[in-house]
């Protein structure tokens, strides 16, 4: 039969030594199945192309009209056509952060109770809960925090002012001993926006990690048991230092979550645009409460300039969620040790 | 006629080795009675060892005997599967280690258990592999005291001599054996009585798992050690005592027969350990 090939080193033709073409070995409906799932990726990747060319285009328009000020401006006076982002981006960042460290200690601690202390039976009923409290819309969490946790919330606001208001950032501009404390300093303040925030990006953060966690191997964790390891021990070798990659990302996708959160900032936080960074005073914005606040009234110029302070915020919500991937990938969460 | 494939050669005249005298430092560990279920699965059936100072046991038998989860009970491992039960009584030194008020944890210090696949911790170099049981039991060592121990575990884990130069590697990039010479030397590190080994050499190559019996040969006077191995040569060459664990058809396992290796598997009293032993099934 022809299939024996000849491997004599004498061959008659030298140049016969070359790479054969594999056909591509692929059956019709398999080919099928390969064109449309590509189809509908690169629709994915269109969408998000279109959408930040067209927000990037407004860039155009708007430095134009004001300028590289824009970027560097602390001021939102449409009255006076005098625009410029930078308090605006800053109070974003400040909200988004804060949210952060309200919640990572939340999403770790759930995560963690989840995946390596709650019994079999409960298990499936906190991760539907915890989910469950992604489903509940920013609306509703805007108005939660503006008619229930506000009213207390300041107070906790008045009490980190009192002890802790020689930290620069931590003093709010009025007396927290005074007999008959000004309230309305501490209320509307991006410190409570980012408690709710915080609250809205918990689920995210948590299942990312509840899902590295149980991945931990069972090799490890049997090691680490039968050197004589409580189960904090096991956790705190085994399971944390595996999982390294999914809080990380977990913790910069709710980061990405926490930059874009519209509805619930805008409703509890009084807009201010000056460039400062006073937590716990009443006063702030960011980009998408912004743009949500002022689309209504805007002429076009400002339009452009509310889409290109979007734009903005595209940038850095990828650029977040970019790392995110990368620091989730290149990680070892997810990849048993080879023997 | 189908022809049976002649059964493997135990090198007997290795068997027959005078028992030097020696002053063992392991202890005494008894399994009495010992029942286990997973779920309502009944797997083994009041199974009774005895394992002294000084000698390697062996537990032989077929897949599914339940010699592994015997081992597991030896050291409160089985009772982490949720479905897992048991009965009958473990004793260290005449200690029940199942008695209320044991700590579960103290118990697995004292008797340490190397598994069937090595598994170093892969986020700690060599060195932090060694001392880890040190961290995980909270233990308060001083720097001096920690290096001596990571090398003298690494010595009679066979190891110190291939990574002395690089300690500070992860433990996951050593090849297969050695990671289980690792395992072995931070099992060594907490300083147990008793070492339980999981078929420790079936992922290795036959070098590695000639270096592994070889550790074990030493470390026999340190500590008792008890050994599932499905390999019959092995259990000749390692053990000093061996115990045939056998599942017959729907029933749970038992102990068939055990004593000195050497007549297990030169005048086995049972016909089926001498079927087991000369190769004829499992």
């Amino acid at each position: 039969m022809t299939a024996v090939a000849d491997v004599s080193p004498a061959s008659p033709l030298p140049d016969d030594d070359k790479p054969r073409s594999l056909g591509s070995g692929i059956g019709g409906s398999d080919r099928v199945f390969q064109v449309s799932a590509t189809g509908v990726g690169a629709v994915v990747l269109v969408i998000t192309g279109a959408i930040g060319l067209f927000l990037g285009y407004q860039l155009i328009p708007t430095l134009h009209n004001y300028g590289l000020g824009f970027f560097t401006r602390a001021v939102w006076n449409p009255e006076q056509n005098l625009l410029g982002i930078s308090g605006v981006v800053v109070g974003t960042i400040e909200i988004a952060v804060i949210a952060l460290a309200i919640s990572f200690p939340l999403a770790l601690g759930t995560a963690v109770y989840i995946s390596e202390y709650a019994p079999n039976w409960l298990k499936g009923t906190l991760v539907a809960l915890v989910d469950l409290m992604a489903a509940v819309p920013s609306i509703i969490y805007g108005l939660w925090g503006l008619l229930l946790i506000s009213p207390h919330a300041l107070y906790v606001a008045r009490w980190i002012n009192s002890y802790f208001g020689w930290v620069p950032f931590l003093k709010v501009d009025t007396d927290p001993r005074a007999a008959a404390f000004s309230a309305h300093n501490y209320v509307s303040s991006p410190f409570i926006a980012a408690l709710i925030v915080s609250m809205m990006v918990i689920p995210m953060a948590c299942a990312v990690m509840r899902g590295v966690f149980a991945q931990a191997p069972i090799g490890e964790r049997e090691a680490a048991y039968a050197l004589g390891s409580t189960r904090w021990g096991m956790i705190r070798s085994v399971v944390l230092p595996f999982g390294r990659g999914g809080i990380i990302g977990g913790t910069m996708l709710a980061l990405g979550r926490a930059l874009g959160e519209t509805v619930a900032v805008l409703l509890i936080i009084s807009p201010e645009y000056d460039l400062k960074f006073k937590p716990l005073e009443i006063g702030g914005i960011t980009v998408a409460s912004l743009i949500a606040n002022q689309f209504n009234d805007a002429s076009s110029s400002q339009l452009s300039a509310l889409l290109a302070a979007g734009f903005v915020l595209f940038v850095m919500t990828i650029a977040v969620n970019t790392v995110a991937a990368i620091i989730v990938n290149r990680s070892r969460s997810g990849a048993q040790t080879d023997a | 006629m189908t022809t049976i494939a002649p059964p493997p050669t135990i090198d007997l005249a290795r068997l027959e080795e005078p028992e030097p005298e020696r002053d063992p430092t392991g202890a005494q560990l008894d399994a009495v009675n010992i029942s286990a279920w997973f779920g309502t699965n009944k797997v083994l059936d009041r199974v009774s060892l005895s394992m002294p100072p000084g000698t390697v046991s062996a537990l032989i038998g077929p897949s599914g005997c339940g010699k592994s989860t015997f081992l597991r009970i030896l050291n409160r491992m089985h009772e982490s599967v949720p479905s897992a039960k048991l009965a009958g009584e473990v004793q260290l030194n005449g200690q029940d280690i199942y008695a209320p008020g044991q700590r579960i944890t103290e118990t697995r210090k004292r008797i340490g258990m190397v598994f069937q696949k090595p598994n170093p911790f892969p986020a700690m170099s060599i060195a932090e592999n060694v001392v880890a049981g040190l961290k995980l039991t909270g233990a308060k060592v001083s720097r001096s005291a920690k290096e001596a121990l990571i090398e003298d575990c690494l010595q009679r884990g066979g190891l110190w001599a291939e990574v002395k130069d690089r300690l500070d590697r992860p433990g996951g990039a050593l090849s297969g054996g050695q990671q289980q010479r690792l395992c072995i030397a931070r099992s060594l590190a907490v300083s147990p009585d008793v070492l339980l080994m999981d078929e420790p050499c079936s992922a290795l190559d036959p070098t590695s798992t000639r270096r592994i019996e070889e550790t074990i040969a030493m470390l026999r006077d340190q500590v008792t050690i008890v050994i599932v191995t499905h390999n019959m040569q092995q259990a000749a060459r390692v053990s000093q005592q061996c115990a045939f664990f056998l599942a017959e058809q729907g029933t749970p396992g038992v102990i068939v027969e055990s004593g000195p290796t050497r007549d297990i598997f030169e005048r086995p009293r049972d016909q089926r350990t001498s079927d087991y032993v000369n190769g004829r099934f499992g």
